[in-house]
């Protein structure tokens, strides 16, 4: 039997996400797996300035807003104040890897003991759909009117396999919401990123391929396929670095 | 009793800091002000708090607002381009209602400017320094002692009001050395049932956000801090009065040109004239009633700043131009001697016998 019970750590206020956006469904895999870890008493969620600004309403959690990009420096400060927390942030594309790059890079350098969620979606979703960083090329957006150009636009930041250059990141894996398959490997995966960080193992984020049918002009069926046939080849899926992983290899 | 120690501006500050209970410092380096970083980088581990050297002032500015959120007494130090980037962040502490002691030793600008003391900070500091209507209560210390004292006031007020001290300093106050004697203070300790520390189970969520989307809701918000802010100009405004009980030219200046103007105050009055200061320790909220009463009999005013009439206009307002304010400035980093004030009561004096 296939439990549809709404996770605890979530409230039941109606989400204010478009139809067919894939956010309500990575909301809930985080109340999961902060179910599964019986954390929800010591967790405290940071949102961000953009389409999940108001996370804040769906978690039954102590939670705060970032200014746009800082999420991971007020995640450093609420960590170092209290290490027996449990932080996450929760970022778009446009929020980390545009205007927040300085912040993310830096407190995964620094390996801080924080679970990052990093929902790519290729697009500004609550500006109304302008050129994110993570667009692909030829992509049309409101500011990209002609298609992503890369002599202009430059080619877009892959921010996994940025971050699995440094060496102090514990776990840096990309996942997708776009079929059940994929769904359930981002449930894992992020499952795994909050427990490293009860474990005080450090730095995990996990980018999760969202769709935006509203701002890429499609029906909620067409985007779940326009990812699958453009987004992931452009975004390969999989696990970009897991110290834990390798010293099991070791021993 | 605590020992008379002789130590620099900024390692006073940061020992205060201490001394206040905060244990969270976060910061980027900048002179002239680095021996703040420099000093909790070594004291802070000894205490059992933390030290971090962000990525860059905006990045520790936010992780003050964190600190600040988990209900921690929290600081960052920088100098004014660095404060200029950590702007953002004070108006997100201002929305969020969060308390934190922000501390500008300036240099001078703009731009890059230079690194020699400055006051040129003064609107940015008074007026809040970022977007949206907000206050921080700016203290200006004029001497080492201060810089412990005013550092350790400004903490307790930041928590008793729920918004940002400043502390408004100078590079000369910040390198210069002089005796200090730092008290353990009782820090007024206040609850913070806001603070985002984990459910635990058995309260309601705590909420911190600066984010309103009704007008209505938002404005209700702004009123009841400026009714705090209110509470903060009747209770709070502190000065200095310094040979003003005769006093016909009124000086009017805070940190390093206080130190200057009060002797040549004392230059003046050994020449026959009758010359006062009166020296703002918050320059927000502004001693705007203590100026006006002293209008009642003083002629002239003097604002002496090391800026282009910035805290000029304070007086102006506070005394709704019923006396002339005349500016008395140097800039640049340039610090005014106290025989170029000296001239300036001079000029006044010659004046008001004419």
């Amino acid at each position: 039997m296939i439990a549809t019970n709404r996770p605890h750590a979530m409230t039941a206020a109606q989400t204010h996400y478009c139809p067919g956006c894939t956010h309500g469904i990575i909301h809930r895999l985080v109340g999961e797996a902060i179910d599964a870890l019986g954390i929800e008493g010591r967790t405290i969620g940071i949102a961000p300035v953009g389409c999940a600004v108001l996370a804040y309403n769906y978690f039954n959690l102590d939670m705060t807003v970032a200014a746009h990009g800082r999420a991971p420096a007020v995640a450093t400060g609420l960590k170092r104040a209290n290490p027996e927390t449990i932080v996450f942030t929760y970022q778009g594309d446009g929020d980390l890897a545009s205007i927040g790059m300085a912040e993310a890079v830096h407190a995964a350098a620094r390996g801080e003991n924080i679970t990052i969620i990093f929902v790519n979606n290729a697009v500004y979703g609550m500006t109304g759909g302008q050129m994110a960083p993570t667009s692909l090329p030829g992509q049309v957006t409101q500011t990209s009117p002609y298609g992503r150009n890369e002599a202009q636009c430059g080619l877009p930041v892959k921010v996994c396999e940025m971050l699995a250059q440094l060496d102090a990141p514990e776990y840096i894996a990309r996942v997708a919401a776009n079929s059940v398959k994929n769904v359930l490997a981002a449930k894992r995966a992020i499952e795994k990123a909050f427990r490293n960080q009860v474990e005080g193992r450090g730095f995990s984020l996990v980018e999760v391929l969202s769709t935006c049918p509203t701002n890429w002009g499609k029906t909620p069926k067409d985007a779940l396929k326009w990812m699958e046939s453009d987004m992931i080849p452009y975004y390969p899926l999989g696990v970009y670095k897991d110290r834990s992983a390798v010293v099991t290899d070791r021993t | 009793m605590a020992e008379t120690v002789l130590m620099k501006g900024n390692e006073a500050l940061a020992e205060a800091a201490v001394l206040a209970g905060c244990r969270y410092y976060f910061g980027y380096p900048i002179t002239p002000q680095t021996e703040i970083g420099a000093y909790l980088a070594r004291r802070m581990p000894q205490v059992g708090g933390v030290f971090l050297q962000a990525e860059s002032e905006i990045a520790a500015i936010h992780m003050v607002y964190g600190a600040s959120a988990a209900g921690k007494r929290v600081m960052t130090s920088s100098s004014s381009p660095g404060i200029s980037l950590k702007s953002e962040g004070l108006s997100y502490l201002a929305g969020s209602d969060l308390p934190a002691l922000v501390v500008n030793v300036q240099r001078a600008g703009p731009g890059l400017g230079g690194i020699q003391p400055s006051q040129a900070d003064y609107m940015q500091a008074t007026r809040g320094g970022g977007h949206g209507d907000f206050r921080n209560i700016v203290l200006a210390p004029a001497s080492v002692q201060e810089m412990a004292s005013l550092t350790m006031r400004g903490f307790d007020l930041a928590d008793q009001y729920r918004m940002t001290a400043m502390i408004l300093a100078d590079g000369t106050i910040g390198q210069m050395m002089e005796p200090v004697t730092l008290e353990t203070p009782t820090p007024t300790l206040v609850e913070k049932p806001w603070a985002l520390t984990g459910t635990q189970g058995k309260r309601e969520k705590n909420i911190i956000t600066s984010l309103y989307l009704s007008p209505t809701e938002l404005e209700k918000k702004n009123l009841s801090r400026f009714a705090r802010y209110a509470a903060v100009q009747q209770k709070e405004t502190e000065y200095e009065a310094f040979c003003m009980d005769d006093a016909q030219i009124c000086l009017v200046a805070y940190g390093i040109t206080a130190r200057v103007s009060k002797n040549a105050v004392a230059a003046a009055r050994a020449k026959g004239i009758r010359a006062g200061l009166i020296r703002p320790i918050t320059l927000w909220p502004f001693p705007t009633e203590a100026l006006r009463q002293a209008a009642k009999t003083v002629r002239q005013f003097l604002s002496v700043e090391m800026s282009m009439g910035q805290m000029m206009t304070d007086i102006e307002l506070a005394i709704r131009c019923t006396r002339p304010v005349t500016l008395v400035s140097r800039v640049g980093g340039v610090i005014p001697a106290p025989e170029e004030v000296l001239v300036a009561i001079e000029r006044a004096a010659n004046e008001e016998a004419t």
